[in-house]
């Protein structure tokens, strides 16, 4: 027996070739960004970049008015899609499955193609593109993604609890609020995540919504990495993903199972 | 009465949602540059769309977008497959150092694994092109086919595979006839995730692109809308994609609903 085949016959040799291409192709890629944003244009260790960012009164205006658009994307997406996801789950109030499918489809379209008709339909109202369209496709973007994990979490649950509550003498808004809520958190924390993480970095949408008025975080990012200021860029990048690291801890961090498991 | 409302607060989101696509798919029936004008049915725009002629870029980009989807898809479920059977037969440390480095391009913002991506190939000297968003697709799908896989792998009995090595099969015949059979359904979801995230994909692909003109569907509607007006044949073509989505999710619903009716029956 050759030497190749022994190591195929141990199978969890078989995950070397995917631990090599993560070692290139994840590992690697992100220390270098961390690499590069400690880094001058020479090469040599600095911290300008940090201090070039808090410095600037527009990129940390920028920084804090994305967070903003961020939170109230977010909090919207829970105001209109809680209720949602609630009336889609329960079974005296909805009983065709159609209408679930209606609301989970638009996250198969390409993003670009859903901002476009967002652009499309302000141009047919005549209404200005700006702040308000931003926000409103914003939440137009991203519903479904809080829908759906609040969606699957009120299904899972046990609904002799929410009997029990019943038998016990709880009014139903007493069965909403200290029963259905509380099961129903770890969807809408994996709703959270699906709609502030993809708000809080993007970047072409904004631009296309408010005829580049508006400045996101992820705009500003993407302009200096495209103008050749790779380390400055870098930090920036670094500053998101310390800002997403502090929301994910917030979270139970199963949102994944939640988001993939539709098909 | 409460179930009037609740029909009726699902019914007016859902024509939040969709209104936009509504009015894109109806000015998609006339030739009108500007949308809102209607100048008249016409089945125009999708007659250019497809003959091409001046906007044989967009034809290019739609070209792209599938094949790059259908290379990532097929490479990252090969490479996805593999790993998932490596990962699950390996124990301890090194399993928690590849199980987390797997999570990372999902939990990543698409813009962090573009950049990223983007800063590997420059400090590589790697020029970017069509090979480099394939690898950036590639890099940000396997995780998906990975994690479909895993279930299966988990769900399988170990002593099927035992049985076929006990009953003289080699290791490779035990893999084609015992262990892909039973984690077939994974690869395919995997697959068509991988497919539909690729297709999906903009941030990634803008960074890795490299600027030798090549373009996907997503950057070409970036760059056209950065040029100001928009192709009108994009009309047709988001009216064409929505159609395609919306038939596609409702046979897979149709199929999972049979199935379930078939698990019931036994």
């Amino acid at each position: 027996m050759s030497i190749f085949s022994k190591l195929i016959n141990r199978r969890s040799n078989w995950a070397v070739p995917y631990a090599i291409f993560l070692a290139i192709f994840v590992a690697l890629p992100l220390l270098l960004i961390v690499l590069y944003a400690f880094q001058d244009a020479e090469g040599s260790f600095t911290l300008q970049n940090f201090v070039k960012f808090i410095r600037q009164p527009e990129a940390v205006n920028t920084f804090i008015y994305s967070i903003g658009i961020a939170i109230i994307t977010t909090f919207l997406c829970i105001l209109l899609g809680y209720p949602a996801a609630y009336i889609l789950a329960n079974a005296n109030l909805n009983r065709s499955h159609t209408t679930v499918v209606l609301f989970i489809l638009p996250m198969w379209i390409n993003i670009l193609v859903r901002t476009l008709a967002t652009v499309a339909l302000f141009d047919f109202a005549k209404l200005p593109l700006g702040e308000g369209a931003l926000i409103f496709g914003m939440v137009y973007n991203f519903l479904p993604f809080m829908i759906y994990p609040i969606y699957n979490t009120l299904q899972k649950m046990d609904h002799s609890l929410i009997e029990a509550a019943e038998d016990l003498g709880a009014r139903p808004s007493v069965v909403f609020t200290k029963v259905v809520v509380p099961l129903s958190m770890p969807g809408v924390m994996s709703g959270i995540m699906m709609v502030f993480m993809p708000t809080i970095s993007t970047f072409a949408i904004a631009e296309l919504l408010t005829m580049n008025n508006v400045k996101l975080f992820g705009t500003t990012i993407q302009e200096n990495i495209n103008n050749g200021m790779w380390n400055y860029g870098a930090a920036l990048s670094l500053i998101m993903l310390i800002i997403i690291g502090v929301t994910s801890l917030f979270s139970d961090g199963d949102e994944q199972s939640d988001s993939e498991s539709l098909i | 009465m409460k179930r009037f409302f609740a029909q009726l607060y699902l019914w007016l989101l859902l024509a939040m949602l969709y209104a936009p696509i509504v009015i894109i798919g109806i000015f998609s029936f006339t030739e009108s540059k500007v949308l809102g004008n209607w100048t008249g049915f016409s089945t125009e725009l999708y007659t250019s769309l497809f003959n091409g002629g001046a906007h044989h870029s967009l034809l290019d980009a739609i070209k792209n977008t599938l094949s790059i989807a259908l290379i990532a898809a097929t490479a990252s479920t090969i490479l996805g497959s593999i790993a998932a059977i490596g990962i699950f037969n390996m124990r301890g440390r090194k399993k928690q150092v590849i199980n987390l480095l797997n999570d990372i391009p999902m939990l990543n913002p698409d813009i962090i694994t573009g950049i990223s991506l983007f800063l590997l190939f420059v400090s590589l000297g790697i020029s970017q092109g069509y090979t480099t968003v394939v690898l950036a697709h590639i890099a940000f799908c396997t995780p998906y086919v990975v994690l479909n896989v895993m279930p299966r792998l988990q769900q399988m009995n170990p002593n099927i595979y035992e049985a076929a090595l006990d009953l003289g099969a080699t290791p490779m015949q035990a893999l084609r006839k015992v262990i892909i059979p039973e984690i077939r359904p994974g690869m395919i979801s995997g697959f068509i995730l991988a497919f539909t995230l690729s297709i999906d994909d903009f941030a990634v692909t803008l960074f890795t692109k490299g600027n030798e003109g090549l373009e996907t569907l997503s950057t070409y509607i970036y760059a056209d809308a950065r040029k100001g007006g928009l192709t009108p044949e994009l009309r047709p073509l988001s009216t064409i994609i929505f159609a395609v989505v919306l038939l596609l999710l409702i046979i897979i619903n149709i199929r999972a609903k049979r199935n379930a009716k078939r698990n019931q029956a036994m």
